[in-house]
Parts: C-alpha cells; structure tokens; sequence
C-alpha cells in the first residue's frame, strides 16, 4: 500500500501550520465567538435590567464611600449579590436585582464571603455599630477575621475633586445633570451635616440619608463616607412592604 | 563612517530620544500628579526612563559606529540573555508570591496580623498574592520560556533584539507599578484585572510588542512547520490583549490622577468581568502553560509528542469552548439564566479537550516512565499533568449550578484554583526551570538532584494539605450557612461559620509553608547552578545488581 492512496488526516491542517498569519486571524476567529454571542446580547435584550422604582445614581458622599470601598479592596471578602435560595433571602434579604447595580462602576458582586453579603447592609446596623465595628471588628463580632479600618476616622475626605468623579460617571453612562455636577462638592458636605439644608438634595437624590456619620461633626473623615454608602446599600429599591412584595413577584427579568 | 554605521547611530539616537521623552512626560505627569499614588508611579516611570536611556547610551560601542557597520550579531547562536534573567526573575517572583500567600492565610486565621496599617490588609495584600503569582511569576515565566521555546522550535535567532528587552523589562515594570499600586490603594476592584488605567495602557504597549517579537521570530524560522507549543504561545497572545483591552475599557477622572470609572457596569460589567477572568485562567494558566508542556515533557522525556491529531483536536476545541465558560462564575447570581446555562453547557464540554492536553501529555511518557522512577523533574512533570486533569475535572464539576450552588462563595473555589495553580502551574514552571538553568549556564546538571526530589516531596504535600483543607471547609461552610434546624430557622449564624474553620486555616497555612519551603530550596539550588557548584551527593537510585532476582517469573501450581 503506498502511503499517497491513504489521505493523510489533518492534511489540510499543514497550511495553517506553515503560516502565521492564517493561524493567528483563526486563532482569533475562535476565542471571538464566545464573547461576542453571550456578552453582545446583554446590552439589547430589555429584560436583562428590569424596570423597578427607586434606583438612582449615588449621592457625591455615597459615591466616594464606594470608592473607598472598592480602594480597600472590599471585594475579596465581601459579596453584593444575594442569590434567590431560601437561607441567602432570610439571612440577608430580597435576592439582588440587575438594576439594583445598574450605577455601579465597578461592578462590586464580588466572589467570595468570607464575611457576610453587603448588597442589603443598609439600615441593618446603627451608624455607632459601623464605626466601631470598621475601626475594630473583633470589638463588636469577636468571631471576626476582618482587618482594622482605624485610619479611616482620622483621615479628612478629600480625595479628587467630586465634581470631576461625577463628570466621568456620567460619561461612562451614570444619567447625572449639570445641576448634580455643578454641586458635587456642596452636597457632599451637606449630606454628612444635619444642620444644613438638605432639602435641594434629597430632591434630586430621593431618600438621601442626611446626618453625621462617624460621630464626629466637626470633621467629614473617610469614615462618614463609608458608612454612608454601607448605609445606602440595598435600601433605594423597596423589597419589603406588602404592595412592592406584589410588584415585585412581577417583574420579568433573567 | 560606513553606512551601516550611520544606520546604527541613527538608531542609537531615536532609541535615546525616545527614552528622553518618556523621562520628560513622566517628570511633567510627576509634577502634575494630583494624587500621591499617581506621583509615586509617575517617579517609578521616570526612573525607569532613565535607566533606559544611560542604558542605551552606554551600552553602545561608540568605537565600531565610529569606525565601521557593527558586526551583526551571531546568527548561530540562540538569543538567551533574557531567558537567563527570566529564569533568576521567575525564581525570585516565585518566592515572593508564596510568601505573601502564606501570609495573608495567616491572616484569616489570626486578624492581629493586619497590623492596623492600611497597607497590609488583607483586602490590599490579597491582589499583591494574586498578581504576583499569576502575573510575576506565571508572566514572567511565560515570557521567558516562549522566548527560549520559539527560538529552538524556528530554530532561529530572536527578532528585534532591542524590542524583546523592551518587553522582557517592560513586564517588569508592569509587575512593579501593580505591586506598589495595590498596597497603595491604587486600584479599579476588578478580580485579576486590579490596575488601574495607566498601567494598563503601559501593559498594552508591551503586549503588542511582544506579539510583534512572537510572530517576527515565527516568520524567520528554518522550520517549515510551526511547533505545536507555539500554537497555544500565539493564541495566548492574542486571546490576552483582546481581553485586557475590552475589560479594561476605562474613563480616567483625570489624566493626572490613578483613579477612573470603568465604563462596564452592573450586569454587563460582571459578565465582562469573568468573561476577563475566566480566560485570564483559560489562556495565561492554561493555553501558555500547555505551551511550556509541549516543549519541556517530550524534551525531558526524550519521546515525541504522543499524537498530533490530539494536539490539533485539542487545541482548537480547547480555545474555542475556553471563551464560553465565563458565566460559570456568576450562578444564580443577576445575570440572565440563559446566560448562565449557557456558561454552564461550555465549561462542561471543556472538559474533553483539557483531558486532550493532558492525555497527550502523560502518554509522551510512553516508553519513558521508568524516568518517574529516576529522574525527579518528568516526576514534577507527571504531577502537574495530574493536578492539571484534576482541577480541570473539578472545574466543570463545579460549574454544574446545583453543585455551584453550595461551592460558590466558599472555600471551596479557593482550594479549587490552588490545586490548579500549585499543582498545574507550579509543578510545569519548576520542572521548567530545573531544565532550563544548567542548559543556560553550561553546567553538566543541577546543583543538587536531591534538593530537586524534596522539592518535589514538600510541594506535594504542600498541595495536598492546601487542597483538602479548603475542600473541608468550603463544603462546611456552604452547607453550615444553609442549614436549617427542625424549628424552621437557620441554624447558624454568619460568624459561627467563620469560627468553623480556624482548625483548617490552620492546616492550609501549614501546607503554604510546605510549598514555600520547597520554593525556597529551589531558589537556592538555582543560585549554586548558576554560581558554578556541584554538590557531591548519593545518586538517587542506586539499586545493586541481584543476579538471583534477574530471571523470568514462572508460575508456580498450587500445592
């Protein structure tokens, strides 16, 4: 039998073998697919980010607690997606929903609980109880392997400048106006000092807490900024009352 | 002056030139820098710029541009300054990585270890861990065994000489800027993908020109066919700056400052997320390592690779199914389920061609596998080849949303990627570097045979203890926080579980130390390779010649 009767399998694989740039655009061509069919979609299809009331964008005070959050690395412990089982629904509340991190940029879910969710930490726990347990943990859940976050009272909120981190939120997509721009840095004052007027900016950002944080009034510190976002976490979207249990048992999504 | 020689001081100058003007812009981004991290990397850059340039003019015989065309370089000889500085690099990354692993484990078990300081927390220190293993130390190690492996399987000299510096420290400089960035808090909070925007764009050049090095020296080579090892080489590659580039798509506060917004959000930013970290995982841990395999195991073994149309098979199912296998990370979680499902569908079919890999890996050994017996590196081999099928059976086990379900959020992926990294990863990266370093400073072997074989025992046991211990306790946490009692409520409380797994943190450390150990022993027997030493030492197998023993066995019938 001489070997030219029998094809050779993978014949044809010897031309892409010998040219590097026919295995490099195939290449290519393989590992494009995947992405493009599963992500692509996520930005059309309408249901992926259902429609429910009360998300809105975060106050210039929350948003630099988020970015604290996110500069301390939050994430490698703590969760921000509670997932719809029985346990995570009663341990932490209503499962999380798309739109409930619609704003988020990053996107904060996280992948490892090493300690307990934050997507509904909000108005769980005193302010007092979130300072004393971020400036020593084992303090108050003596369990815990959480670090020390001391430093963050004692350090003044200063950071980039707030109107700057909203002008690049919202060309990233976040739907701020010129008017929430303009005031970045007068309301992330207000937010954190119960004898100003607030109500301009609750107007604008609907059921904004206002009040000292940290316990300290005479100083807006890092740590008033933390738990100002710990305490927004999870409380825009009404998922308790009886009416929005009903809507929400409605929405279409996922 | 010959034109050669003007050519050479032309490009002498534009090399110098260049280096200039990064050392300008990194001076006037210093002097701008509206934040310290930023200042900081802005120094970092600088010295960087000016260590290029005193390089690039010192480092030039003034004396043959002078005179006539500088000899080009010996096209007879391989190109291996980089990959003698990777070997020593990758050693050293090697260490540093464990370390900061072991002591962040020691962390979750004892908190004090947090010091108080912003800059060693866990939540700081862990990223420093994962970057320096996945990026110092796997990148480094990537990078320098692609460029000792393409040079011998084109069997030609590295191209643009000048650009492969360039990528060699240019990573370097990467892996510096994310290190000091991390502990700064100088991060975008994207598993795997923490630097923030200037590094990554510095990463992006470096990338492109290490593509530019790959498939320059691919086109030059005297081989018709291009080696198997140097499939997966490009298309890791290629895969890792289509990733990078799209997950890092970023809005900068400002163009003096470390801080910016990514432009994914939410949903969509999540699926990109892991789109980005699984195949961060798929083709940096996996495609490149397979790489290395496909040279290092058939070359140590001494047998050819076991099946081509495997490696064909394999490799093309391989990089295509990788891509799809993200959503597996987010079960259950916001995502849409038909996503979700799809992820899931994906990662069980990859597991085929990553058995594919594998298969074609431990048959090389087909004739050979009296060597696990004698030779302690095709031993590394062996088990990295198994930790890699392990965790590749594991992988698509876990990505099955029933058993997801009680898996996510544990321990349970942290044993997971270990048993993948120490044991896949570490494992093929020693043998590596065991073949490399005394092919690459001319010495007959290693330092110490010995020293290789307990690196071998402790790193196993290292794994061992690290694997079992998080099994453990992911599986007893998952099912601890779903636990009911016969009241109806749940039974444990959040900080119960966490007190659960002292005793098994305890263990996993113990294992760390094992594996750092051994790492450790490694580094030292590197150093006496290359200092010149050869310790006098037993043979590892010494069996002696029993005439009785050296027959056929003859069944014997039954009294």
């Amino acid at each position: 039998m001489s070997s030219e009767t029998i094809k050779e399998p993978y014949a044809g694989h010897k031309t892409i073998e010998k040219n590097v740039a026919l295995l490099g655009v195939l290449a290519f061509g393989a590992v494009i697919v995947g992405g493009v069919v599963e992500i692509a979609p996520l930005f059309w299809i309408d249901n992926t980010i259902e429609k429910v009331a009360g998300v809105r964008p975060y106050t210039p005070l929350e948003q630099a607690g988020r970015d604290i959050y996110v500069r301390e690395g939050c994430y490698a412990c703590h969760s921000q997606m509670i997932r719809p089982f029985r346990d995570e629904v009663e341990r932490y509340g209503h499962y999380s929903l798309a739109a409930e991190s619609m704003y988020d940029h990053p996107f904060q879910w996280g992948s490892k609980r090493t300690g307990p969710d934050l997507a509904r930490v909000g108005l769980k726990y005193s302010d007092e109880w979130h300072v004393q347990h971020l400036k020593n943990p084992q303090s108050v859940v003596p369990e815990s392997v959480m670090p020390q976050y001391a430093f963050l009272a004692d350090r003044d909120l200063k950071g980039s400048d707030p109107s700057a981190d909203l002008t690049a939120l919202s060309r990233v997509g976040v739907p701020y106006t010129k008017t929430d721009i303009e005031k970045a840095a007068e309301d992330l004052k207000i937010q954190a000092d119960p004898m100003a007027d607030a109500t301009d900016l609750q107007k604008r950002y609907p059921k904004a807490q206002v009040r000292d944080f940290d316990g300290n009034p005479d100083r807006l510190t890092e740590m008033d900024a933390l738990v100002a976002y710990l305490q927004v976490l999870g409380t825009m979207v009404d998922t308790t009352s009886a009416a929005a249990q009903e809507e929400l048992s409605k929405v279409k999504g996922r | 002056m010959h034109e050669g020689g003007n050519e050479l001081m032309e490009s002498l100058v534009s090399r110098a030139g260049l280096w200039f003007v990064a050392l300008l812009l990194a001076i006037f981004m210093f002097a701008n820098a509206v934040d310290t991290g930023f200042a900081i990397h802005m120094a970092v850059f600088g010295l960087a710029a000016l260590a290029g340039l005193v390089i690039s003019l010192t480092k030039s015989n003034y004396k043959v541009l002078a005179t006539s065309g500088a000899p080009p370089p010996d096209q007879s000889r391989y190109d291996d300054d980089l990959v003698r500085s990777g070997v020593i690099l990758t050693t050293f990354w090697g260490c540093v990585g464990f370390l900061v692993g072991l002591y962040i484990a020691l962390q979750l078990a004892f908190p004090a270890l947090n010091l108080g300081l912003e800059y060693t927390t866990f939540g700081r220190l862990r990223p420093l861990h994962t970057s320096a293993v996945i990026f110092a130390f796997g990148g480094t190690a990537l990078i320098t065994t692609s460029f000792y492996i393409v040079q011998r399987t084109c069997r030609a000299r590295l191209a643009l000489p000048g650009l492969a510096r360039f990528v060699f420290w240019g990573y370097q400089l990467f892996i510096v800027l994310a290190a000091t960035g991390y502990l700064l808090g100088v991060t975008q909070s994207k598993e795997y993908a923490e630097p923030e925007w200037y590094v990554d764009l510095w990463l992006t050049l470096v990338w492109v020109a290490y593509l530019a090095v790959f498939v320059l020296t691919i086109m030059k080579r005297k081989e018709p066919h291009i080696y198997v090892a140097n499939w997966f080489f490009l298309s890791f590659i290629i895969t890792v700056a289509l990733l990078h580039l799209v997950n890092n798509a970023t809005v900068p506060v400002s163009l003096f400052g470390s801080k910016s917004y990514p432009v994914w959000a939410g949903v969509q930013g999540a699926l990109v997320q892991w789109w980005y970290g699984h195949n961060a995982v798929g083709f940096f841990l996996t495609a490149g390592f397979l790489a290395m395999m496909y040279y290092f195991v058939p070359k140590q073994a001494e047998r050819p690779v076991y099946s081509y149309r495997l490696s064909i098979l394999h490799f093309w199912s391989l990089i295509f199914l990788y891509i799809w296998a993200g959503p597996h990370h987010l079960h259950y979680t916001a995502l849409p389920d038909w996503a979700q499902t799809l992820g899931m569908v994906f990662s069980v079919m990859l597991w085929m061609p990553s058995w594919g890999g594998m298969i074609n890996g431990l048959m090389t050994l087909n004739g050979a596998w009296d060597k696990v017996r004698t030779d302690p590196i095709i031993r590394m081999m062996v088990l990295s080849l198994a930790f890699y099928g392990m965790s590749t059976f594991e992988g698509p086990m876990m990505s099955i949303k029933s058993v997801n379900s009680l898996s996510h959020y544990t321990d349970w992926t942290i044993g997971h990627v270990h048993s993948g990294a120490l044991g896949w990863n570490g494992m093929i990266t020693f043998a590596a570097l065991y073949y490399l370093t005394p092919r690459l400073w001319n010495r007959t072997r290693m330092y110490s045979q010995r020293m290789i074989n307990w690196h071998f025992w402790l790193a196993t046991l290292g794994i061992v203890f690290y694997a079992s211990a998080m099994w453990v306790t992911g599986i007893m946490e998952g099912l601890m926080w779903r636990e009911y009692g016969a009241d109806g409520y749940l039974v444990n409380s959040f900080a119960e579980t966490v007190a659960a797994k002292f005793p098994m943190y305890l263990l996993r450390a113990f294992g760390g130390v094992l594996y750092l150990s051994g790492a450790l022993i490694m580094a030292f027997n590197v150093w006496q390779t290359i200092a010149g030493n050869l310790r006098q030492e037993q043979p590892l197998r010494q069996a002696a010649y029993d005439p009785n023993a050296d027959r056929p066995l003859v069944a014997a019938p039954a009294e």
